[in-house]
């Protein structure tokens, strides 16, 4: 026989949606608030900076003017700036672990619901 | 696109209009994507200097091709609305489906929100240079959220038409951008000694790192096929579309690094706002500079108008499935669009381009994104398995299957790594959030959903069942 799905109710409807929007905008905003968010970009600014000690020819110095930069300080902690790409084999692992763990679980659930959507749709015909 | 009425025996079965040719599917793709050339490819270049920059341009340029060539067999055999919403349901299974959804959804929102964030930035640096410093860009953002989504509640002919005329607009900028620093309309040489003197500034590590944010060149490309219910012929419409789309961003985005790494100084174009418009700056000339403007504007609200269209078509979708509330279900009576979908998503997408950095906004999209792609190599591989070639008639056949699928796991899998290095957090944080909603989906949700209704491809069972 076939599965009859429960009638939902407008307050249900609204918490539902609501369960969403929350576990949504938390999982961008969490990070943002704690100040975990973001790659660090680090400026490693030289002393009494010129374009020539901060590596930049005639031509990239063009550059900079046309861009409206034209005192090298200006541009001292721009052109510093490093990324640190220095990590923890550890995190690379729960990362690997959550993401592979995540895939595993979908596709088994999935599989178990997919199951009876096939006996249902299919038993019709028989 | 579909129906909006519970079907009570004997009521009228509301569909949406099947309007759309080869040509719209192409502006629907690349209408969304192209605005990856005007802003947020550049930060793979501050990730890994100018060689990773292009490698990663070219790598992703690969992932894409395999998606785009995986995407049109699907999509052309299961030509529903919601895309690979609609695959997973038919091919993976339910809660799949919702993710995929929730993978869609978000995608094409935040990526909504990084187009008008954009806009804000790019009328502040306009006005800055005509000496008005200090612009409020809110109002912009604002403005420019509700005018697309008003433009996409009244229809998608309209809204897809506009979205041909300005994405060809934003594509002609590119190339006469190119073309008139070649022929020496530049006051300012073309420079690319940094590739020489600090070719890899991290080393190889960067050339991974830098493939994070290479993949928003071609981003949300796959998008073609939300459109699968309103193009007149799907089978040829959605893989020409499709496959169009991807060569010419190809192009765009070889000529956009070309050009920009030429022009810009590597430290600078790692982290401008809008890269190609600044390069239009660098030439001195007033014309190229008005023009790249226009560029970047078309490009951004380009972008956001695709982006609520295919948003708004998965969360219309998994509403008339009920994986959501059934009242997102529902068609416009007059506009036959998904009207409550659309004007449900505005404030969130509102919500993230007010508050949010570009980054961030551009990360999550990309993390939706890339989650989607892993999801279409498992995808392909149980579409073949449980409907082999000679069981269903398909629109399209990709070749050379299954190798397309490996080399899109092997970037995928890369890309998790690239994203890793800097942004470990967001990437932590959001599979928490796909974890835990899917919990909430299996063990709450999925009892409001009918079992067998949920399949509706005229297909035979699948094998193995």
């Amino acid at each position: 026989m076939a599965y009859k799905p429960p009638k939902q109710g407008i307050a249900g409807q609204i918490f539902d949606v609501v369960t969403l929007l929350v576990l949504t905008i938390g999982a961008l905003y969490i990070p943002l608030y704690l100040g975990l968010a973001g790659a660090a970009k680090t400026p490693n600014p030289v002393a009494n900076p010129t374009w020539e000690a901060l590596g930049q020819n005639a031509a990239e110095q063009q550059q900079w003017t046309a861009l409206g930069i034209t005192d090298p300080a200006a541009a001292n902690d721009i052109i510093t700036a490093r990324f640190d790409y220095s990590f923890s084999w550890v995190a690379l692992a729960i990362m690997a672990i959550l993401v592979i763990g995540y895939f595993v679980m979908v596709v088994r659930l999935s599989d178990r619901e997919y199951r009876e959507v096939i006996e249902e749709r299919f038993s019709d015909k028989r | 696109m579909a129906n909006v009425t519970e079907s009570a025996p004997g009521s009228q079965r509301l569909q949406l209009l099947r309007v759309l040719g080869p040509a719209h599917v192409w502006a629907l793709g690349v209408g969304i994507v192209l605005v990856g050339e005007y802003m947020g490819w550049n930060f793979s270049v501050g990730k890994g200097g100018m060689i990773a920059g292009l490698i990663a341009c070219w790598v992703a340029g690969l992932l894409y091709t395999c998606v785009a060539m995986i995407d049109s067999e699907v999509t052309s055999t299961v030509a529903a609305a919601g895309g690979q919403y609609a695959q997973a349901k038919h091919i993976v299974g339910p809660l799949m489906a919702f993710n995929v959804g929730l993978f869609l959804v978000m995608a094409y929102t935040m990526l909504e929100a990084a187009n008008a964030i954009t806009v804000g930035f790019l009328l502040d640096t306009v006005a800055g240079m005509l000496g008005h410093e200090g612009l409020n860009e809110q109002p912009f953002i604002v403005l420019a959220i509700m005018f697309l989504a008003w433009l996409n509640y009244r229809g998608v002919l309209a809204t897809l038409t506009f979205n041909l005329v300005i994405t060809a607009i934003a594509f002609v900028a590119i190339v006469t951008l190119f073309v008139c620093v070649h022929i020496g309309v530049s006051s300012v040489p073309l420079d690319f000694s940094a590739i020489t003197t600090d070719p890899l500034p991290y080393g190889w590590i960067g050339i991974v790192a830098a493939l994070h944010f290479g993949l928003w060149y071609y981003l949300g490309i796959e998008g073609t096929c939300q459109a699968a219910e309103e193009v007149r012929s799907p089978a040829r419409s959605l893989p020409f579309g499709t496959m169009a789309g991807i060569m010419t961003l190809l192009i765009a985005a070889t000529m956009t690094w070309y050009i920009c790494s030429g022009l810009i100084p590597w430290e600078y174009l790692g982290q401008a706002g809008t890269p190609l418009f600044d390069a239009a700056r660098v030439t001195g000339s007033t014309g190229l500079m008005v023009l790249l403007f226009v560029g970047t504007a078309f490009a951004t609200l380009a972008s956001a108008n695709g982006c609520i269209n295919d948003a708004s078509r998965a969360w219309f979708s998994m509403g008339r499935d009920r994986y959501l509330p059934s009242w997102f279900g529902a068609v416009h009576p007059v506009y036959r669009t998904p009207y409550r979908a659309i004007v449900f998503l505005v404030p969130i997408a509102l919500i993230f381009a007010l508050g949010a950095p570009l980054d961030q906004v551009v990360t999550f999209s990309i993390l939706s994104g890339l989650l989607g792609y892993t999801f279409m190599t498992f995808n392909m591989v149980m579409f073949r398995r449980k409907w082999p070639l000679d069981t269903i008639k398909r629109g399209y056949v990709h070749p050379f299957h299954p190798v397309p699928t490996i080399v899109l796991l092997a970037l995928c899998a890369t890309a998790y790594f690239a994203v890793f290095l800097g942004y470990g957090t967001q990437l932590s944080a959001m599979m928490c959030f796909y974890i835990v909603a899917s919990l909430w989906f299996h063990f709450r949700r999925y009892r409001y959903v009918s079992r067998g209704g949920q399949f509706s491809m005229p297909w035979p069972k699948p094998s193995g069942y």
